[in-house]
């Protein structure tokens, strides 16, 4: 697959500094809570690495999506969100959940089915939430958070309150119904919402070229009446830029914003995925492109860290995740019929 | 007590529960100032304003998604879908999103909503607006399905279910919406999950929903001529089933038929009479009869010959009564 083609970045004003190879040598840029940036990705990516470790070791029932690689878009989309805000999520979600600010213990419990986890073990990956931290699930079925993430702005609205929603969705979930009827819906009444697309260029199997005619999903907002921004997905800055201003414009009640973040997967649709279907060298060439180590890069090149704090981050992460897997694997599982505690009819 | 139509009867609940509850909002297609397809949200307008009548897209996954999104976040909503064929539209977000709320989210969240939506058939409207879909839903964890006969339950059922904490899918009957009943003056609830004994009897018990109450309430005239009686449960909601009550009465009549106007196979009817062979087949004196529409969409130009109806519920009864 080539580099997604980018368009415009988000906002033109106010351009941050670049993390990348090009960014400005000169002056070192303030501290735009660029740490907490750079945190939020490495911990997404450090959790993941770890979900597929113990995946692999048979620890996991059932199977999981991770989105090492795409930590960008989660860390950019919900650094701009606070706690009072609402995301929803899809399948491939651990990233946006975390960067949520879902704690990583009960997160960890449920993926792991046990009795102490979020969902009670009734879950697992595909469905983890956090009322707590503004997570309304992740969702098993393409497209559906859509309809879903209307409800939660519209009672912002309805309540009169400047709290917005996000709705992560893939590339291939702009093909669904519940996408161009949401899209509509939510101009029409210009609800407080994003629609954040993490495009990385795969539905499942199938490579977005083989399953649409344009390039840009963002161009489809204009047939729904909002604003349609594509950026560099794998440049959190950039995310965050485009995020700021969409969610600057939901809370002052101007409307919804398309959003798409164009990204790369790592790896297969689900752990395990043998990848017959990728192209020689397509793996490869996307992983060239590492929002992390482009980020780190960037914080030593300006003066904002250098390597022992960053690996000192990492270390932090790395007994944090210890603890949750830790915890996690001595918790019991769920009690035998604990499933039927949830059901009501 | 009053007399009421079946719609004015829903038409008051919404009313009601508006007033009572700030939280309570109504959506759906041609809601607003057309007062529904059917004339179940006339006023609401007026009373309540666009803030809490919201005419919709024709979007049914749109309208049904939104309001799950809206009831996890603690408001209430009532859908109403035009047609109860028009579910399918949006079965994803009732049977994957909305039933599974609560228990894939280990209740962090919960689905307060209501789903209205008219099914059956008898106004000709064809294979496309006519179906009892209510076994498809009944058959789904997480979901009360609720099927009103009366203008007095059309009411308290619709007024429970605006307070129920889960979702209900309120199955209205389009043919049963200009029909007249006495309400209650006063306010009143109809517990969802409890059904009701029409007509008491000790020889056979006939369980029934929705429009086929009426025809069963016939049929039992006629048997009563012909020195059969019979008990006539009104189930009301599907699900919860009020299992105790088809079990009592069957208890004392030792015989079973039931019926419905949704197609036979594989329906409600199929469930209970598998239900009461487990659990009970003991005391039967006869083979269970059902009573349903012929394994066929809904004609649009036979209906008469294709609903079943009083006729053909006196004949599974005579059956039965053989043994």
């Amino acid at each position: 697959m080539n580099k997604p083609q980018k368009s415009t970045p988000a906002a033109s004003s106010k351009a941050a500094p670049k993390p990348s190879n090009t960014a400005a040598a000169g002056a070192i840029p303030n501290d735009d809570g660029f740490l907490e940036l750079h945190y939020s990705m490495l911990r997404v990516r450090r959790v993941e690495e770890r979900l597929l470790q113990v995946f692999s070791e048979g620890k996991i029932p059932g199977f999981i999506h991770v989105s090492i690689g795409q930590e960008a878009v989660a860390t950019g989309v919900c650094s701009c969100l606070t706690p009072a805000d609402t995301i929803f999520t899809t399948h491939r979600g651990h990233g946006h959940t975390l960067a949520k600010g879902m704690e990583l213990k009960p997160f960890m419990a449920e993926i792991y089915g046990r009795a102490n986890g979020a969902c009670h073990g009734n879950s697992g990956s595909m469905h983890v939430a956090s009322s707590e931290a503004g997570v309304g699930g992740a969702n098993g079925i393409v497209g559906a958070g859509l309809p879903i993430s209307l409800g939660s702005a519209f009672a912002s609205a309805f309540k009169g309150e400047d709290s917005v929603t996000a709705v992560f969705f893939g590339d291939g979930a702009s093909n669904q119904g519940t996408f161009h009827e949401s899209m509509n819906l939510a101009a029409l009444w210009n609800l407080p919402l994003i629609f954040v697309c993490e495009n990385n260029g795969w539905a499942q199997f199938t490579s977005q070229k083989s399953y649409m005619k344009i390039d840009s999903i963002a161009r489809r907002a204009e047939g729904y009446g909002m604003p349609g921004v594509t950026v560099d997905g794998d440049d959190v800055l950039q995310v965050r830029e485009g995020m700021r201003a969409a969610v600057a414009r939901a809370r002052a009640g101007n409307g919804p914003t398309l959003l798409e973040c164009k990204t790369y997967r790592w790896f297969g649709h689900y752990a395990g995925d043998p990848q017959k279907y990728r192209p020689a060298n397509d793996l490869e060439q996307t992983r060239k492109v590492d929002c992390i180590a482009n980020f780190e890069k960037f914080l030593i090149g300006s003066g904002l860290a250098d390597r022992g704090q960053l690996d000192a981050v990492d270390a932090g992460l790395r007994a944090e995740i210890d603890e949750a897997i830790a915890h996690a694997e001595a918790a019991p599982a769920a009690p035998r019929g604990q499933f039927l505690n949830d059901v009501y009819a | 007590m009053k007399e009421t139509r079946y719609i004015k009867a829903i038409n008051e609940a919404l009313h009601e529960e508006m007033a009572r509850d700030e939280t309570v909002f109504i959506i759906g297609e041609d809601v607003g100032a057309p007062g529904g397809a059917f004339g179940g949200t006339r006023g609401l307008l007026q009373a309540f304003g666009e803030r809490r009548v919201r005419d919709t897209p024709i979007s049914e996954s749109a309208i049904v998604g939104l309001a799950l999104g809206a009831a996890m976040k603690g408001l209430r909503p009532v859908v109403e879908i035009m047609f109860a064929d028009f579910l399918p539209v949006c079965m994803d977000q009732i049977v994957n999103q909305i039933a599974k709320t609560r228990f894939m989210f280990g209740g962090q969240f919960t689905a307060p909503l209501v789903i209205r939506a008219p099914g059956g058939a008898g106004l000709n409207a064809g294979p496309q607006h006519s179906q009892s879909l209510e076994a498809w839903f009944a058959h789904i964890p997480g979901l009360k399905v609720v099927m009103p006969a009366t203008p007095a339950d059309a009411k308290g059922l619709l007024k429970s279910a605006i307070r129920d904490d889960d979702p209900v899918l309120f199955l209205e009957h389009k043919a049963l919406y200009a029909t007249s009943g006495a309400i209650p003056e006063e306010e009143y609830l109809v517990p969802i999950g409890k059904a009701d004994v029409r007509r008491t009897g000790r020889d056979v018990t006939i369980v029934t929903a929705s429009r086929m109450v009426y025809q069963t309430l016939e049929a039992a005239e006629t048997l009563a001529g012909q020195g059969t009686d019979a008990e006539v449960i009104d189930l009301r909601s599907l699900t919860p089933l009020d299992k105790d009550a088809i079990f009592k009465s069957v208890e004392k009549t030792s015989r079973l038929v039931i019926a419905h106007e949704a197609v036979k196979s594989f329906g409600i009817g199929a469930e209970i009479a598998a239900m009461i062979s487990e659990e009970m087949i003991d005391v039967l004196d006869a083979p269970i009869a059902r009573v349903g529409a012929p394994f066929s969409p809904v004609p649009f130009s036979q209906e008469g010959d294709y609903l079943p109806n009083a006729s053909d519920i006196v004949r599974a009864v005579e059956k039965v009564m053989t043994y």
